[in-house]
């Protein structure tokens, strides 16, 4: 809604629910915070619901976060739109970030934006038909010396090249997770 | 006690008393505005900026000068500070860039807008702002969402002062909305679709400096200063029953809660006057209240213009009252 | 190459392990504070080291650490600021990612300092990686003993935890920091009350910056007067500086502050120089948010002194001809760059970081960007240029917290010291909107 046209029409159709073993690590998690402050074990337990439910934020999962650490839905929506990390609208299988703030820039991270898109055929924000890759860009994501660079799930890709970027587009078209 | 200063004025006040409630005590035009801050919901201000005020002397203690200018709505006085208001070239300055900044997004729709006449941003424009825009870029527009049948948000009039989440935290139960997003994308809103129903919730709208919040039920109904308004009173199980009807003839067009000077819900029996959702959207029978008497209005206030009082009918209402 | 006091181990093999890095003589600093220091000692130590903020204000650590209010039996927390987003630096990265246990026993020693008995590592959501790490040698740490209840006998406590961001520069800034642990957005609180009063869920709390407190273990190792002695006036010890740009060899490097920084761009144990053989155009030297140094103004002060890789001399000159060392992010700029490009994309970043709170940091970030791209895509008029200087103004010290000034300081001075280029801009309207990635070289070749 609003200025930033999230689709709110994709939802869950099922309840999402954490796996006990998840569940415990998040009362673990609660637990490290004193007592009344579980809110604080918020975006840390949004950063697992996301890899837990498909890689971004449903409302059905938002509104399930809220419910395990019994806050108000909207204290949810308030944060996970808040921070750029969430996805709040599915995304492909593999989902690249390239840095493209100023160092970056300097090195050619514009080139790489591009040629990236035209690899995948998609512009930046688009997801691959066969959903395996979704393009975006990010500001500054501490690599600065390795320029220019990507972010994919938890892997930082660096000293991209043309041809590097070819390697990881292979590497994981085959499953594997490029080095 | 201690000691302040404000533009030359001298007041005592007790220790730990904001900047700009000192100022509000001294009164007039030592004031800085204030688009965010509101004293009856502890938590707001800070945001706007437009209560920047300079402090010329930190403290007896330390007479050093403030190097930034200061919120006057969050800034404790300390004995023997030295504060400039309307005397400042830097705070008239600084204060002009902040309506600039406040309105360069804000659609120019004051002609279709139910908050005209009585906008916080249209008085604070008037004395700050300048004719003409710099602004050459598109304005920010953000997707209507609907909150429920009683109360209309149009979130391109936001500035972003977040009262009505302070509302809605602090008066009703359960807050459904909130502000999303961030930076120039920030908004409020409640993500789904969702009403905001609650017995208290349209203060929302009384708190709202500007027109982003507005009554459904009075929606597009009349200009405010076409309308009278009057002190009125019933018996409420909810809230005190002490609100303004305003009326055109013997209709009551909308009721609001009173208030003050500063927009402020005035104390009703020793507590903030928030009015519930009966008072303000159900009650619109004349039949329903006691009408108390006109309610006093900023004579430099567009909505003064409506009362059509000529010194002589001030008079006979005062005579009226007396008998 | 000068002495390194953080970095000494990077290279071991195995130093991230607790087996290694104690073998090393890590974990020392914990044994003598416990054992034969009271934590007014520490905090001692401390001050007279001279240690300032390595996260970017500079502010003494010390005094910092002096501030913090201690109420009978309320928590007092220490937080260290992982949240590392300032562009141009990764040197925390690189130090935790190397050596995860130097700021598990930097965090235990400044938490007995401080009397906390739980600590939180706030590390950027990006860095999660890093976290997995951070996390695993904390947990070798409870096992050995460091942490936990009653530390090496003791009888000091103390719960060491990492918590993840979710993408937000803005919580870099202390108060933020805190409302994002709250678990909240990362929107900066009003000051006063400060946090050394009332910071995490209203107690006292202390913010300090990953290598600030890595920078606590020399410390109370050798002693604060033999940190003291590292460096240039008020410049103590060594920094971590992370090189990134047009380098012939970019990374993250411990310099004894003092060197100068044609040592540092220039010498063989540092960046080797310009990549490409090209010659240096500007210098951002301390993160993106400081003011860019014209190429004369780099190696040289305005009055033709050396330019010194210290806090003073970095700001020599003011913002007319100075800049800051921050922290630490040193970007160069190569003959080829485009500074109007390089403004406006500094000035993307800092729109989309604005948490939108306060007004003029709100609208004004974005009515810079808008004004910088039209610049940079040859669609602005000579007002323009001024126009950026007024609004700069309106920003610059009038918002919550530091992110308008943050703003507002590299446009200001890329317009100070290139004017002619975003001249260059308006003239050329044509060429500026056909050059492909801002380079002007490839215009004057065309």
């Amino acid at each position: 809604m609003g200025s930033t046209h999230i689709d709110l029409s994709k939802r869950h159709t099922e309840k999402p629910a954490f796996s006990p073993e998840r569940m415990a690590e998040v009362q673990a998690l609660i637990a490290q915070y004193p007592e009344g402050k579980h809110k604080s074990a918020l975006i840390r337990i949004l950063h697992m619901a996301e890899e837990d439910f498909g890689g971004w934020l449903s409302i059905e999962t938002m509104d399930y976060v809220a419910e395990v650490l019994n806050i108000q839905p909207i204290e949810v929506y308030e944060v996970a739109t808040f921070y750029t990390m969430f996805n709040l609208e599915p995304t492909g299988k593999y989902v690249f970030e390239v840095c493209r703030t100023g160092p970056c820039m300097l090195v050619g991270s514009d080139q790489i934006i591009e040629y990236i898109g035209e690899k995948l055929d998609i512009k930046v924000g688009e997801t691959t038909k066969d959903g395996m890759f979704t393009l975006k860009t990010a500001e500054c994501l501490g690599a600065c010396g390795y320029a220019p660079m990507l972010q994919c799930g938890k892997k930082y890709h660096e000293h991209l090249t043309k041809e590097r970027v070819d390697e990881i587009i292979a590497s994981y078209r085959a499953g594997e997770v490029p080095n | 006690m201690v000691k302040v200063t404000i533009d030359d004025v001298q007041i005592e006040v007790e220790p730990g008393t904001t900047i700009l409630s000192a100022a509000r005590q001294i009164g007039g035009d030592v004031v800085p505005p204030a688009m965010c801050y509101y004293s009856k919901l502890p938590g707001t201000g800070g945001k706007c900026r437009t209560c920047l005020v300079e402090v010329a002397q930190g403290s007896e203690k330390d007479p050093r000068p403030m190097p930034k200018l200061v919120a006057s709505c969050s800034t404790p006085v300390m004995d023997g500070m030295v504060v400039k208001n309307k005397t400042s070239e830097r705070v008239h300055d600084n204060r002009g860039g902040v309506v600039e900044f406040l309105l360069i997004n804000h659609p120019l729709d004051c002609p279709v807008c139910d908050q005209a006449g009585e906008c916080h941003l249209q008085d604070l424009g008037y004395e700050h702002g300048s004719a003409k825009t710099r602004y050459e870029e598109e304005r920010r527009k953000f997707d209507p969402i609907d909150i429920g049948n009683k109360i209309k948000l149009h979130m391109n009039r936001c500035i972003l002062c977040y009262r009505c989440v302070h509302v809605a935290n602090q008066l009703t139960d359960k807050r459904v909305h909130g502000v999303l997003h961030r930076g120039e994308h920030a908004e409020i809103s409640t993500y789904i679709e969702n009403a905001i129903e609650n017995d208290f919730s349209g203060n929302m709208i009384d708190v709202c400096p500007v027109g982003a919040l507005t009554d459904k039920t009075f929606r597009f109904k009349s200009r405010v200063w076409f309308l009278k308004p009057m002190d009125a009173s019933c018996s409420c199980t909810k809230c005190s029953g002490k609100a303004v009807v305003w009326m055109f003839g013997n209709e009551i067009y909308r009721v609001t809660a009173r208030k003050d000077a500063y927009g402020e819900v005035e104390d009703q029996d020793g507590k903030a006057g928030w009015i519930c959702n009966d008072c303000r959207f159900d009650r619109k029978d004349v039949s329903n209240w006691t009408i108390e008497g006109p309610r006093k209005i900023n004579r430099h206030s567009v909505i003064s213009q409506g009362q059509y009082l000529s010194p002589r009918d001030t008079q006979k209402q005062l005579t009226d009252g007396n008998k | 190459m000068g002495r390194r006091l953080l970095l000494e181990h990077d290279n071991v093999p195995g130093i991230e392990t607790f087996e290694v890095y104690r073998k090393q003589g890590g974990y020392r600093s914990v044994e003598k504070a416990l054992k034969s220091m009271s934590p007014e000692q520490v905090v001692e130590e401390v001050q007279k080291s001279g240690l300032r903020g390595r996260g970017g204000a500079g502010f003494p650590t010390g005094m910092k650490w002096s501030f913090l209010a201690k109420p009978e039996g309320v928590s007092r927390y220490l937080l260290c600021n992982a949240d590392e987003s300032e562009p141009g630096t990764f040197k925390d990265r690189y130090l935790m990612e190397k050596i995860p246990h130097l700021l598990i026993e930097g965090m235990i020693v400044s938490s007995y300092a401080l009397g906390a008995n739980t600590s939180y590592i706030y590390i950027r959501g990006e860095y999660m990686w890093v976290l997995d790490i951070l996390e695993k040698a904390i947990a070798e740490a409870y096992a050995s003993g460091f942490l936990g209840k009653n530390i090496l006998g003791s009888g000091y406590d103390l719960d060491l935890y990492v918590a993840p961001g979710g993408g937000a520069y803005i919580c870099g800034e202390e108060t933020a920091l805190i409302e994002s642990l709250e678990g909240k957005r990362g929107n900066p609180r009003m000051k006063p009350p400060f946090p050394a009063v009332k910071g995490l869920w209203g107690c006292p709390t202390v913010v300090n910056n990953v290598e600030s407190i890595a920078a606590v273990v020399p410390i109370v190792n050798d002693g604060g007067d033999e940190y003291a002695k590292i460096g240039l006036g008020k410049s103590t010890g060594t920094k971590l500086i992370s090189a990134g740009g047009n380098l012939v060899r970019p990374g993250v490097y411990e310099i004894e502050m003092g060197i100068t920084v044609e040592e540092f761009i220039y010498g063989d144990d540092y960046c080797r120089g310009i990549a490409n053989n090209k010659k240096l155009k500007a210098c951002v030297p301390g993160g993106s948010s400081v003011p860019i140094l014209p190429a004369h103004l780099v190696t040289k002060t305005a009055a033709g002194e050396d330019r010194l890789m210290t806090y003073e001399s970095l700001a020599d000159g003011g913002f007319a001809s100075g800049s800051m060392l921050g922290s630490g992010g040193f970007i160069v700029f190569d003959e080829d760059q485009c500074i109007v490009r390089n403004t406006w994309n500094f000035a993307r970043f800092y729109a989309h970081e604005s948490c939108g709170q306060c007004s003029p940091c709100r609208e004004g970030t974005g009515w810079m960007e808008k004004v910088l791209y039209r610049l940079e895509h040859g669609q602005g008029n000579m007002r323009d240029i001024d126009l950026l200087a007024e609004i700069n103004k309106k920003i610059e010290g009038n918002t919550i917290c530091p992110l308008g000034d943050a703003a507002a300081w590299p446009v200001a001075a890329a317009i100070r010291h290139f004017r002619e280029e975003f001249e260059w801009h308006v003239n050329h309207s044509e060429e500026a909107q056909k050059r492909n990635y801002g380079l002007l070289k490839e215009v004057a070749s065309a």
